[in-house]
């Protein structure tokens, strides 16, 4: 079981997590002023890097705080961890 | 016949164990395994192989042994158990398997749990290497777990007699697991083993704490625990197996690894037979041999593969007149219940030659034990010159040191685990104490190198490769004839290595076996993976105390007691228990939920609405948050009235509805479905959290504060004025869709006119704290007009009468408000929400959507079953099929005095007076379409 270090709690199992996706999709400003296809851009692509990947995660069982993390996709190692609204931190791929 | 020596071993001879085997009473000694036992009373046999139904014995003396299955039937059955680590106590019955045991019935009484502990340094084997390693970090003043498989200290030096130090290795042992002992912050486990090994210092491990005490163990003692064990730090030390080598009849009983025939006579005093022909590529058998021969086996032979015996050993055999035999090889064996003679031919060609013997020892090298290693993602490395795979690469935070290594020498082993220890303890933020001094071995069998040989040519069908799961060389030779190539392949083909042992005196032959079929070499091939568990676990240990009450929080509304106490039945609603409904005698679901529709629509009906989700949403910024996420508008909501809402994903598909009651400017109370509950409060939080942390809103959940009772029907009214002595029930004064708050059976209460099955409903909230007594005085104050309690099915029933969907039953993530019939409910004045934009999406504005619709059988006393499919023609043509759409809930009606149902239609609301054909078993059910409002469509019933 792995650990997560939360922002806010520090490390905790990642039981206590709930995973939220590829992290710095904002909402779109004007979704109306969008096309089709940039709106489900939105809705439904995500990438899906093999490498560094920022994700959203949320402590879920334990400060119920969302918060950034950047994760490898190949070995599950969490290269860096952010709270929500700062800047993605330079990560060496 | 007895085979026990009258001397030696770890056994209590003073102390007679009487077991039973296959029927067979016996006995034994403290300090025996069940394996042990049975040699010492001349039993080789022990069960049958799984498919070809062959006789098969004892192989190896501990966890590796691949044969050697059994079920015990006392204290409690349990299947699949090896006999090498079944540790005899009195009274145990045990009978061998033929391959397969069997689950017991019966619930297993014993108690399992789980616990904790948090280390520095986890070292895992306390043979030489290990030892050590735990004592240099124990000096260290780190935190230390010891965790062991045997039930004492020494791993390999318990199966053999040396001196260490030029005393009895025991000593030695002793020695440092008294100091291991009383060292502060060490914790030495015994008959723990570690299973699993996973990410960031986490290990499992199943301690087993009262198998071996049989029907003395106490009962409040937990039977097996599972460590879950987080370290900083792990030195594994855990030792290495010895390997067959493969030939024709390979499998009988009697024939043994060299090894374990040693660890079986130096540790419980037992021979393993009366002669013993010994077939080994290394030097290490020949210790095995020289031993048994000075106990008394009648070693005839050595059959050395290697072209020359190792000089000094030869010379040692000679002096003890074993005849030793270089450059030859086993190639057969006879015997039916037991090896009766071995066929030994020179390595090549030439002539065999037919040695008798009652026991074979086998000896083809050792592996590493690498499995938590390699659960580590350690990388492996092939070793040639020990035919084996080793860690091949260094680990942050886990270590391996002795013959885990490939290294077989105990002096260096003993070194490896003090330079591991003490790069751990740095590793972990410690200095290292005392040096612990390295012990010196007075062992003959120092040399390591060894012949690599895993198969001698012979009848393939005959070669066994994977005793347990009858896998032979032809097996092996079919995948890759096949054309299989990789190692992960072969394995799911041959099921080598799937067995309860893991293949661990098996896994690395095959490799072999493939490698010289494919003519590549060993290390290009990349190792199976190794997985947890290391040994069998059983579900019972895995689930600890989380079994039957303790395994889900069961959660019950204020009123639940009642409920029981009036014969609900009840309906398990994600985690809580709902009444379903409340039989009288001698009704079964549909007569009692046909009564209490029936009172409800008539008169009077409540149920516990407790569960129904409620999320506190207070601040400056709360009405506008709340137009984001509901598809109509809250925030023009006024204060003391209440509003139905819808919710959507940002694809559009509604994932919940409920009721939004303003209660003060900054103040709102939302409701949402039972199930519900948490995902939209987190779902509220995701947005608050993630999108708009500028909006200053704060969201509570307040589910469990209330007592929720919705009064239900015509003569809800009267029951409330009795009860609400000064609140103005009148229409005018208490508007449909307004609350008030009031005192109701004299406590405080929030009543608010809300409905769910079209009739004049009251929701009355009280604090949980009242919610029993205020229930009671609803049922007394509603005994003039048979108020009748009701459950969810008549709920159900209810409104899917009104057509008023259920999320999650009429919707699946794939239905959007419109495709509900519900446009009233989506805002065209909001500039955006939360699922807005998708509303325009090509997809959503097909018209052949499947939409809400009601279905009517021609046939009024037909109940169509729920998840029936819906199809265009009153024949079925030729598959496929076009499916229309499915049914989503059906019921019999009291108010329409026949069946119907909702259903999900393509182009359903087009479809309306069309009839359609529902297949239930063999017959096509014609139905007629309606609109999804069945029941009262001018809403006439609403004000009473």
């Amino acid at each position: 079981m792995q650990l997560i270090p939360c922002p806010w709690c520090g490390p905790r199992e990642e039981a206590e997590f709930h995973y939220g996706g590829q992290a710095h999709v904002a909402y779109p400003e004007d979704p109306s002023a969008l096309s089709d296809e940039e709106w489900a851009q939105y809705v439904f692509f995500r990438e899906n890097p093999s490498g560094p990947f920022a994700e959203r995660w949320s402590h879920s069982a334990g400060c119920r705080r969302w918060f950034n993390a950047v994760r490898d996709t190949r070995t599950h190692d969490l290269i860096a961890v952010y709270r929500a609204g700062e800047p993605m931190p330079e990560v060496i791929s | 016949m007895n085979f026990r020596k009258p001397t030696g071993g770890a056994i209590d001879r003073n102390t007679v164990l009487r077991f039973t085997f296959n029927g067979q009473l016996l006995t034994g000694h403290p300090g025996d395994t069940l394996a042990s036992a049975l040699l010492a009373n001349g039993v080789h046999e022990v069960g049958s192989s799984v498919k070809l139904g062959r006789p098969r014995g004892i192989v190896a003396a501990g966890s590796e042994d691949p044969t050697s299955l059994v079920q015990i039937e006392t204290p409690y059955s349990e299947p699949m158990l090896l006999a090498t680590t079944v540790e005899l106590f009195d009274g145990l019955e045990a009978r061998g398997l033929a391959g397969q045991g069997r689950l017991s019935p019966e619930p297993d009484p014993a108690r399992y749990d789980a616990k904790h502990e948090h280390c520095d340094v986890l070292v895992v084997g306390a043979g030489p290497a290990g030892l050590v390693a735990a004592l240099t970090a124990a000096r260290s003043g780190a935190r230390v777990v010891l965790v062991d498989e045997q039930n004492q200290a020494g791993g390999a030096l318990l199966g053999v007699d040396e001196y260490l130090d030029d005393r009895p290795s025991a000593e030695w042992v002793a020695d440092i697991v008294a100091e291991l002992k009383t060292t502060p912050g060490v914790l030495v486990l015994e008959r723990t083993t570690a299973f699993g090994m996973y990410q960031d210092g986490f290990v499992l491990a199943l301690q087993k704490r009262t198998d071996h005490l049989g029907f003395a163990a106490p009962a409040s003692v937990a039977r097996q625990r599972v460590w879950r064990i987080r370290t900083k730090q792990t030195v594994l030390a855990t030792g290495a197996h010895e390997r067959p080598v493969v030939f024709a009849n390979n499998d009988r009983p009697g024939i043994m690894l060299a090894s374990s025939a040693r660890t079986f006579l130096h540790r419980y005093g037992v021979l393993p037979g009366s002669r013993a022909v010994v077939f080994t590529t290394n030097d290490s058998a020949y210790c095995a041999a020289i031993d048994l021969a000075e106990s008394g086996v009648d070693i005839p032979l050595i059959v050395d593969a290697r072209p020359e015996a190792p000089a000094r050993l030869a010379t040692e055999c000679a002096a003890r007149g074993i005849e030793v035999r270089a450059g030859h090889v086993v190639t057969g064996t006879e015997g039916s219940s037991r090896v009766t003679d071995v066929h030994v031919a020179p390595l090549g060609d030439g002539h065999p030659d037919t040695v008798v013997c009652d026991t074979l020892l086998v000896s083809g090298g050792w592996n590493p034990v690498v499995s938590l290693f390699s659960q580590a993602r350690g990388k492996l490395r092939y070793d040639s010159s020990l035919g084996a795979f080793v860690p091949g690469e260094e680990l942050a935070s886990v270590r391996v040191a002795g013959s885990a290594t490939g290294e077989l020498d105990l002096n260096a082993c003993a070194r490896q685990g003090r330079d591991a220890g003490a790069a751990a303890v740095v590793a972990a933020g410690f200095t290292p104490g005392g040096q612990v001094p390295l012990p010196v071995s007075d062992s003959r069998c120092t040399q390591r190198t060894g012949l690599v040989l895993w198969r001698v040519p012979g009848d393939e069908d005959a070669s066994f490769v994977d005793l347990q799961r009858d896998a032979t060389v032809t097996d092996v030779l079919r995948a890759t004839g096949a054309g299989l190539r990789s190692l992960e392949h072969i394995k799911r083909y041959t099921t080598i290595g799937t067995a309860h042992d893991q293949g661990k005196t098996s896994g690395m032959i095959a490799a072999g076996i493939v490698a010289e079929a494919l003519g590549v070499e060993l290390a290009d091939q990349r190792p199976t993976t190794f997985r947890p568990p290391y040994t069998s676990v059983s579900f019972a240990a895995l689930a600890g105390r989380d079994r039957g009450e303790l395994h889900d929080p069961v959660r019950v509304t204020a009123i639940h007691r009642w409920h029981v106490a009036h014969g609900a039945l009840f309906e398990n609603v994600a985690q809580w228990k709902r009444p379903w409904y409340y039989p009288r005698d001698g009704e079964d679901l549909h007569a009692a939920v046909l009564r209490e529709c029936r009172a409800t629509r008539e008169s009077v009906g409540m149920m516990d609405g407790s569960t129904l989700g409620k999320i506190d949403v207070q601040g400056r910024d709360a009405g506008k948050f709340l137009d984001m996420l509901y598809t109509n508008m809250m925030s023009t909501l006024k204060v003391g009235r209440i509003r139905y809402g819808v919710m959507c994903g940002v694809d559009g598909m509604v994932i919940d509805d409920g009721t939004v009651i303003r209660v003060g400017e900054e103040r709102f109370l939302v409701t949402t479905t039972t199930g519900n509950a948490a995902k939209i409060l987190d779902w509220m939080e995701e947005w608050l959290q993630t999108e708009w942390p500028h909006l200053d809103v704060h969201c509570t959940s307040v589910t469990e504060h209330w007592a929720t009772i919705p009064l239900v029907g015509p003569k809800s009214r009267d029951v409330l004025a009795a009860v609400a002595p000064s609140l103005d029930v009148s229409n005018e004064a208490f508007e449909f869709m307004t609350w008030h708050d009031t005192r109701v059976a004299g406590v405080p209460a929030r009543v608010c006119r809300i409905s769910f099955s079209g009739e004049l409903a009251y929701e009355i909230n009280v604090t949980a704290w009242h919610g029993l007594a205020v229930w009671e005085a609803l049922m007394e104050a509603g005994s003039p007009y048979g108020i009748t309690p009701y459950g969810t099915e008549t709920m159900h029933v209810l409104r899917a009468e009104k057509g008023y969907p259920i999320i999650g039953q009429e919707t699946d993530a794939t239905v959007t408000p419109q495709d509900l019939g519900m446009s009233w409910a989506v805002s065209k004045k909001k500039p955006d929400f939360i699922g807005k934009r998708s509303f325009s999406r090509a997809e959503n504005l097909r018209t052949d959507r499947k939409q809400l619709v009601g279905l009517l059988p021609v046939d009024p006393n037909v109940l169509l079953p729920e998840g029936s499919q819906i199809v265009e023609t009153d024949r079925l043509p030729e598959p496929p099929v076009r499916m229309l759409g499915h049914v989503t809930s059906s019921y019999p009606s009291a108010a329409l005095g026949r069946t119907f149902a909702l259903a999900l239609v393509r182009s359903g609301h087009e479809r309306v007076g069309e009839t359609l054909y529902v297949p239930v078993e063999d017959a096509l059910v014609p139905v007629t379409v309606t609109e999804s409002v069945l029941y009262d469509k001018e809403g006439a019933r609403r004000d009473g």
